[in-house]
Parts: structure tokens; C-alpha cells; sequence
């Protein structure tokens, strides 16, 4: 039970990480500092717990806003370019982030105890959920609801005309501006709200695994933070959901037996998604597919009655 | 003509590198008027009307509309100013709805706003009925929950067309819309043209097809190598004897070359 309890913490921390790429995706911005705003999210939650005693829920809150805001400032400087040295711009940013907390050094006695950020040894007493009382099942259902509120806030977006605009700046950048529409500002608030939803999801993981180090916030995660969304496609937020849930689900763990050999298969599928379906897993034929499967099934009912 | 014109632009030109796309280029549009901008390829056309919607800066020259200078503008605030296009390449957010499309560019008309919230978080319901009455207009009623590159080739023309119009622009610059067109669909065009015209709106027409520009516009400017060579109306451009050796070459280098 445990071990499932595990998984489905790591799949609901992972779709929060999908979903902040997600949305930077719509503006068809393909960004790696996801991992840093993270990193940031995680330690500041982290401290607030550990060292200044907060309740984990405003300290979540807390480190989400922080990541938020280093998202709006790095946004401005970073959106003006594009493409590949976007990526080049991002990855720097996560970089500096990660080296920053690899040597942050911030150890205070709490209750007879040394704890807080030590550097290289990473940030190990994160023990909140355990300390007060929390079982493991309780944990699991934290994400989750945290994961459900941020797909359902997403789903509503795209109903309103703020998801039509993230989705035509994503469609053609000069067709959008030419409609009036402020591209800095649109990308801007993008990578804002991407960066509070990475850094719940941050502050989530810290707080779930008890501890973080520079390991953690490796390229590698952001990798798979902009991978979920690119399977899972845009169409809507579920695919990211599907694409964490095959990642992280099945190769990850369904394969386990095959150690190292399951992140060439990583890259082997994102190979292959890429040539056989460019619009992701979950594309509007297969939306359209299930509906028309669900309908099916509902007249084979009304006939049946 | 006592106004002021609505759109005054004096001394244009863009270089760029040491390529002169605009040189000197002065036009000045009124209210209500259909202008047409014609020219050989590559006389600076479309970079008049880039350089009008801010896709990249002029070298030198002032754009102004209703006395308002679009110069130093970023290009939503031009837009917001009140110009507004088409693309020579159709330009539509292709994997939005046809609806959606209108959607995004929707401006309410001055006076009319609501608040930026209802704006921004407002559900389609909100716009329903305006959206749905610009789609009838532009023919495009029975579309509207389509993907925009669904539609065909004419139709995807007049979604542009449309969209231009969301924006509710005082003036609204057209870069080449028959290219590509058939006959008929260039004959639809030209009346919905005059439609506009009917409906007081001010058009900036860049176009090849000089059946349709000689029989909507009201004046014309002919730009070639960047520089204005001509400008009157229709009757007037088409008997000017630069213009036709701008187009078709003069006289005397037929004969040379015979």
C-alpha cells in the first residue's frame, strides 16, 4: 500500500510540474527553468516549516508566491527570446538557482536540534507531515486536491478568452499582436502562473520526501517537466495528466527491472511520439474518439432500457 | 475637404542595410475613404503597412492617426489606437474555432467598454451575440465552431477580413486580399469592400489586382522602388505615363530591345 501511496505522491507532484510547463506551452514557449522555480518553491516552503515553525499550508502558499515572483522577473528578460535560446536562458536560470541552494548554508538549533539548509549535504529535516501527525494517505490526498484544484483552474481557463489568447499568442505571434494583444504581458503572466504552480509543486515534494538536495533540481527534471505536456499534448489538461501517469507509472516504475536502460526508452518515446503523433497522445481525434465511444455507449443503454 | 485626414503620414522610409524598401513616402487618408497603394513587386507595399502596425520601426518619417503620432507605439497599442489588417499570407490562429478567432481580437467599441475582467475571464456567452452578428456578415455564420484552417482558401480570407474588423479599427489596412482568389471570390470581395465603404469605414488597400482596386478605391498612390511616382484617382493613374513604364517598362526599351 505504501509503495502505491508512493507512486501516486510522485505522479501528483510530477502533473503539477507537467501542468507549469503546460501553460508556458499554450504561448508556445518551451521553457527548463520549471525545475528552478521548483527549487525555490521547495526550500522557501521548506525554511518556513523547519526553521521558522508555519503551518505547511501557508508555507506552501508562501513558496509558491516566492517562485511566482522570481517567474515575473526572470519572464521579462526572458521571453524576448526564443526558441532554442530560450531554452539556453531558462536552463542558465535553473542552473544558477541550483548552485545557489548548493551553497546556501543556513543551519539554526530548533528544539536542541541542528536543522535548515546545509549546503552541499542538502536541506534534510523537512519531517513537518511527520512531526504533526500526518499519515502518508493524508499527504497523498494534500496533492491530489492541490493537482485537482490546479487542473480544474486550468480547464476553466480555457473556456474564458484569456485561454483563447494564450493559445493564439502559442498559434502565430505577429497574427496576435497585429489583434491587439500585448505579447510581453501575455508571456509574461504565463511564466508567472507557471512558476507558482512549480513551485507548489516544489514545496509539495520537499515536504513529501522529507528532504531535498542540488541533485533534485537536475536538467533531467526539467526535462520532464516540458516532456508531459509535448506527449500529452495541448488539447487539454488531461493529456499531461495520461503522460505523467505512462512516465512515471509504467516506465519508471513498471519497468523498474530495467535500471537504467528505461531512459534511453524515455528518450525512444519521445522520439517516436514526436514523428507518429506531433499534437501529442491525447489530440482532438482522440477527444473526439471518446466522446463519440461515451455516446455510443449511452444509446446502447437508452436501447438496452 | 476642411478635416484633418485621418491617417497623415509624411516623409516615411525604412533602409534596410542598404536597401531603401521605403523612401519618402507621404500619403494622407480622410475619414470614410477607400485609398489604394499600388506597385510593382518588391516598391515597399507591404513594408509601408508593417511599418504602419509596428513590426519593426521606421528609419525615419511620421505615421499619425486622428493627430495621434503611431510612431513610438508598441503594436497593440497601435491597435488599440484604432489601426488594424489582413496578411498578404494569410495569419489565422488555425487550431482555434472560427469564433475564437474574432474572439481574441474582440475590442468593444469606444464608449462601450466593459471592465477588463469581464474582458480577460469572460466566458464566450458574454460576446455571443455581437461575435455571432459580425460572422453573418462576413458569411461565415454557419462556420463558427470550425478550426479557422478548416475552412477553405476564400473563406479563410474573409475570417481574416473579420477578425481585422473585431478590433473595431478606424482604419484597416488590407495587404493583398484577392491574392490568390478566383474571379468570383474577387467579385465577393469587391462588394464587401463597398459594403465597408457603405458603413463609413477607411481602408488602405495594397493590391495587385487592378480591376478590383480601379473600381473600389477613391484614390491611389503608386509607389515604386520606395518612392510615391504617382498619385490621383483611379482615371487619373491609369492614363499617367510613369506609372505605365513603371509596370509595364516605356516605350522606347520595347523598341531597343526589338
Amino acid at each position: 500500500m505504501e509503495y502505491y501511496l508512493g507512486i501516486s505522491q510522485t505522479i501528483g507532484v510530477h502533473t503539477l510540474l507537467g501542468l507549469s510547463a503546460y501553460v508556458l506551452l499554450l504561448t508556445g514557449q518551451l521553457s527548463l527553468a520549471q525545475v528552478g522555480f521548483f527549487a525555490i518553491g521547495s526550500y522557501v516552503s521548506g525554511i518556513l516549516t523547519v526553521i521558522f515553525g508555519w503551518h505547511v499550508l501557508p508555507a506552501l502558499f508562501v513558496g509558491a508566491l516566492v517562485a511566482g515572483v522570481f517567474a515575473f522577473l526572470v519572464g521579462f528578460p526572458a521571453l524576448r527570446v526564443k526558441g532554442l535560446m530560450l531554452v539556453v536562458a531558462t536552463i542558465a536560470f535553473s542552473e544558477i538557482v541550483r548552485l545557489v541552494f548548493f551553497n546556501l548554508n543556513w543551519r539554526v538549533e530548533v528544539n536542541g536540534l541542528e536543522v535548515g539548509p546545509d549546503s552541499t549535504q542538502g536541506f534534510r529535516e523537512i519531517r513537518y507531515f511527520a512531526a504533526n501527525g500526518w499519515e502518508q494517505a493524508h499527504v497523498v490526498l494534500l496533492i491530489w486536491l492541490i493537482v485537482i484544484l490546479v487542473m480544474v483552474m486550468l480547464w476553466w481557463l480555457d473556456k474564458v478568452r484569456a485561454g483563447a489568447v494564450l493559445r493564439a499568442v502559442g498559434e502565430d505571434e505577429l497574427a496576435a499582436q497585429s489583434s491587439g494583444i500585448n505579447l510581453t504581458m501575455v508571456k509574461v503572466a504565463a511564466m508567472t502562473g507557471g512558476g507558482v504552480i512549480a513551485g507548489i509543486a516544489g514545496g509539495l515534494y520537499a515536504h513529501s520526501t522529507t528532504y531535498v538536495d542540488h541533485h533534485t533540481f537536475s536538467i533531467l527534471l526539467a526535462t520532464f517537466a516540458v516532456s508531459y505536456p509535448i506527449l500529452g499534448g495541448l488539447k487539454n489538461v488531461l493529456g499531461t495528466l495520461m503522460a505523467v501517469i505512462f512516465i512515471q507509472g509504467f516506465i519508471i516504475e513498471g519497468l523498474r527491472f530495467m535500471g537504467d536502460y528505461r531512459n534511453i526508452l524515455f528518450g525512444l518515446l519521445i522520439i517516436v511520439a514526436m514523428n507518429f503523433r506531433p499534437q501529442g497522445l491525447v489530440d482532438g481525434n482522440f477527444t473526439s474518439d471518446v466522446r463519440k465511444l461515451l455516446r455510443m455507449k449511452q444509446n446502447g443503454a437508452g436501447a438496452d432500457a | 475637404m476642411g478635416l484633418a485626414p485621418m491617417l497623415r503620414i509624411t516623409g516615411l522610409a525604412k533602409y534596410f542595410g542598404g536597401v531603401r524598401a521605403v523612401d519618402g513616402l507621404d500619403i494622407q487618408i480622410d475619414k470614410g475613404e477607400i485609398f489604394g497603394l499600388i506597385g510593382p513587386n518588391g516598391s515597399g507595399k507591404s513594408t509601408t503597412v508593417n511599418l504602419i502596425c509596428g513590426v519593426f520601426p521606421q528609419t525615419s518619417g511620421t505615421i499619425e492617426l486622428d493627430n495621434v503620432d503611431l510612431g513610438k507605439m508598441a503594436p497593440h497599442q497601435r491597435i488599440e489606437s484604432g489601426v488594424s489588417r489582413t496578411f498578404q499570407n494569410i495569419r489565422l490562429f488555425g487550431e482555434l474555432t472560427v469564433w475564437q478567432n474574432l474572439w481574441v481580437a474582440w475590442r468593444d467599441a469606444p464608449g462601450h467598454e466593459t471592465n477588463w475582467l469581464v474582458n480577460w475571464f469572460g466566458s464566450p456567452a458574454d460576446r455571443q451575440h455581437e461575435i455571432q452578428k459580425l460572422l453573418e456578415f462576413s458569411g461565415l455564420g454557419d462556420h463558427s465552431d470550425k478550426p479557422a484552417n478548416s475552412l477553405s482558401f476564400g473563406e479563410q480570407r474573409q475570417l481574416e477580413l473579420a477578425r481585422a474588423m473585431a478590433s473595431k479599427p478606424k482604419l484597416i489596412l488590407l495587404d493583398e486580399p484577392a491574392a490568390g482568389m478566383n474571379s468570383e471570390e474577387v467579385a465577393d470581395l469587391k462588394e464587401r469592400i463597398l459594403t465597408m465603404k457603405e458603413l463609413g469605414m477607411t481602408v488602405l488597400l495594397v493590391e495587385h489586382v487592378m480591376d478590383l482596386v480601379m473600381s473600389v478605391t477613391d484614390r491611389i498612390t503608386v509607389l515604386n522602388f520606395g518612392k510615391p511616382i504617382a498619385e490621383g484617382t483611379p482615371v487619373e493613374i491609369q492614363n499617367n505615363e510613369a506609372v505605365q513604364e513603371a509596370y509595364f517598362g516605356s516605350a522606347k526599351n520595347v523598341e531597343a530591345g526589338a
